[in-house]
């Protein structure tokens, strides 16, 4: 095995009833990378992100954070990783500072330290001048900014962003995506993303997989996708890709099938 | 601790903030002291059962608990709606830490309210008969607070939307209110009547409440009542801290 995995998740699948939202999925995520979910809406990426974060049960299969289970060993794996939601999970009624100081004080960051960090990261994304004012007065983007803030007072090893640009204009897309490339390359924090951007991803992610109908289709670089798929852009590959052209390597025959049937009902 | 503390203090800053919902939430028990007090008071004194006012004053007051802790309680409905639940459920704490934390400070928030109706109801004329027992009461008003926070706590932790919230309203809490004992004294009721008030935790809150605050009003008995509240207490907790472990998001 990748004795350099941070992430490893193996024959991954999350039912719900009878839907399959997440199909027997594996991949490692390297110590250090920015690794890329891209998939369109209802892939399974959101689904995928709260098994690795103790918020679901998986169905079957194995998964190892920092070396931990999230099904026994909660508390280690919760330690290990930030994460900034999909939507927002601030507390209105609270100003900046002490939705910051709450985190700290969950994740127990010793006082002393957690001022400082919280000034540092509220320099960081541009908050401090703010930092008394009620978040209920805030713009999206301003959230989004103060969530990463929270998700980095700790320290992580790992940090799980889902869609986080959703929403917000490009200025502050750009700037929250060097902060984190930043973030990556000094601190050394391994990247989870997920997005239906593929510029995003193209632009961002060492390593990108595509993500579809609870399927991994494909992982690799950006290069390695469009080499695989024999497209010039990241998008007609994503599109190559989820128009099931390529099957994952790990698929069965009948997943063939089943892709294959899949993908001639839609040309129909 | 320090998972208990904070979250215990984000219940009180949410509270004091509010200015409205302070206010807002005091109208309705000034309506029945006023109303009620004063409305059926007369007639009340005329049947031989002495000054009304003494014995509503604390229904009342239980009931302003009783309300203010199951809204506080049932908070998580809220915090689920707008995503702070995820924040607090994805930290590296146990979960009945946390639910000891919402709890404790809906409690404390619970047993602020009460004491603002108490303050209201000196001013209407009521008057507490013993000073040693007040201590008393203030430590049963936050026992009942802290029942029926773990209450709301437990059902909240069960319920994904506003949808089932006016259901437990009618279906729980109003009843919980109106069959207490709160309006009326709990001898010489009908069978049925009886029984209900006597398997209703918060009647024995009312009960143990009247008999601290007005000499010689209990009904069922400081002992019985305490011992009541107690267990009741300790299952809400458990039944909360059970529910809101098992919460996904």
């Amino acid at each position: 095995m990748n004795t350099n995995a941070i992430i490893t998740v193996k024959n991954l699948t999350k039912k719900f009833d009878d839907f399959v939202a997440v199909d027997t999925i594996s991949f490692d995520v390297n110590q250090g990378e920015i690794f890329a979910f891209l998939g369109p809406n209802g892939a399974g990426k959101t689904t995928t992100i709260k098994i690795l974060t103790t918020l679901l049960h998986p169905t079957s299969g194995t998964v190892r954070i920092n070396g931990f289970d999230p099904e026994h060993q909660k508390g280690d794996v919760r330690k290990s990783f930030g994460i900034v939601f999909q939507d927002p999970s601030l507390d209105d009624e609270l100003t900046a500072w002490e939705n910051l100081e709450l985190h700290g004080v969950l994740y127990a960051v010793p006082k002393q330290l957690r001022r400082e960090r919280m000034k540092q990261l509220l320099e960081i994304v541009g908050l401090m001048d703010r930092k008394d004012d009620f978040v209920k007065k805030f713009s999206g983007g301003m959230r989004r900014r103060l969530e990463i803030a929270r998700g980095l007072l700790h320290h992580p090893k790992i940090l799980f962003l889902d869609e986080p640009t959703i929403g917000l204009d490009p200025q502050t897309r750009n700037h929250l995506w060097s902060y984190v490339e930043d973030l990556n390359k000094k601190e050394g924090i391994t990247v989870f993303l997920t997005t239906h951007y593929m510029e995003e991803a193209n632009k961002v992610a060492d390593r990108i997989a595509v993500i579809d109908h609870g399927h991994i289709v494909a992982v690799g670089s950006s290069a390695e996708l469009l080499e695989q798929t024999r497209t010039q852009t990241l998008e007609d590959a994503f599109l190559a890709l989820t128009g099931n052209t390529i099957r994952d390597e790990a698929a069965t025959s009948v997943d063939q099938l089943r892709v294959f049937a899949r993908g001639w009902q839609k040309r129909r | 601790m320090g998972t208990i503390y904070i979250l215990w203090l984000r219940q009180l800053k949410r509270y004091v903030r509010s200015r409205s919902r302070i206010i807002g939430s005091l109208g309705q028990p000034l309506l029945f002291l006023v109303a009620l007090g004063f409305g059926l008071g007369p007639i009340y004194e005329k049947a031989g059962g002495g000054n009304y006012l003494q014995f509503l004053t604390p229904g009342v007051i239980s009931m302003g608990v009783l309300f203010t802790a199951m809204f506080s309680g049932m908070e998580i409905i809220w915090d689920r709606q707008f995503g702070f639940l995820k924040e607090t459920l994805v930290a590296p704490v146990p979960r009945w830490h946390i639910m000891l934390g919402r709890t404790v400070g809906g409690a404390t928030v619970a047993t602020a309210q009460g004491l603002i109706i108490f303050a209201m109801a000196l001013i209407a004329g009521f008057r507490p008969e013993s000073v040693v027992m007040l201590p008393f009461a203030l430590g049963i008003i936050f026992l009942v607070a802290l029942l029926f926070t773990a209450l709301g706590t437990a059902v909240a932790s069960v319920l994904q939307d506003f949808q089932g919230f006016q259901l437990i309203m009618n279906l729980l809490v109003m009843p919980l209110f109106f069959l207490s004992g709160a309006f009326f004294p709990l001898g010489d009721l009908p069978f049925v009547m009886a029984a209900i008030t006597r398997i209703n935790p918060l009647s024995y809150g009312v009960d143990a409440l009247r008999g601290t605050l007005v000499m010689n009003s209990s009904h069922f008995g400081l002992g019985l009542d305490l011992s009541v509240l107690s267990i009741a207490m300790v299952l809400c907790l458990l039944l909360g801290t059970y529910l809101f472990s098992r919460i996904e998001a």
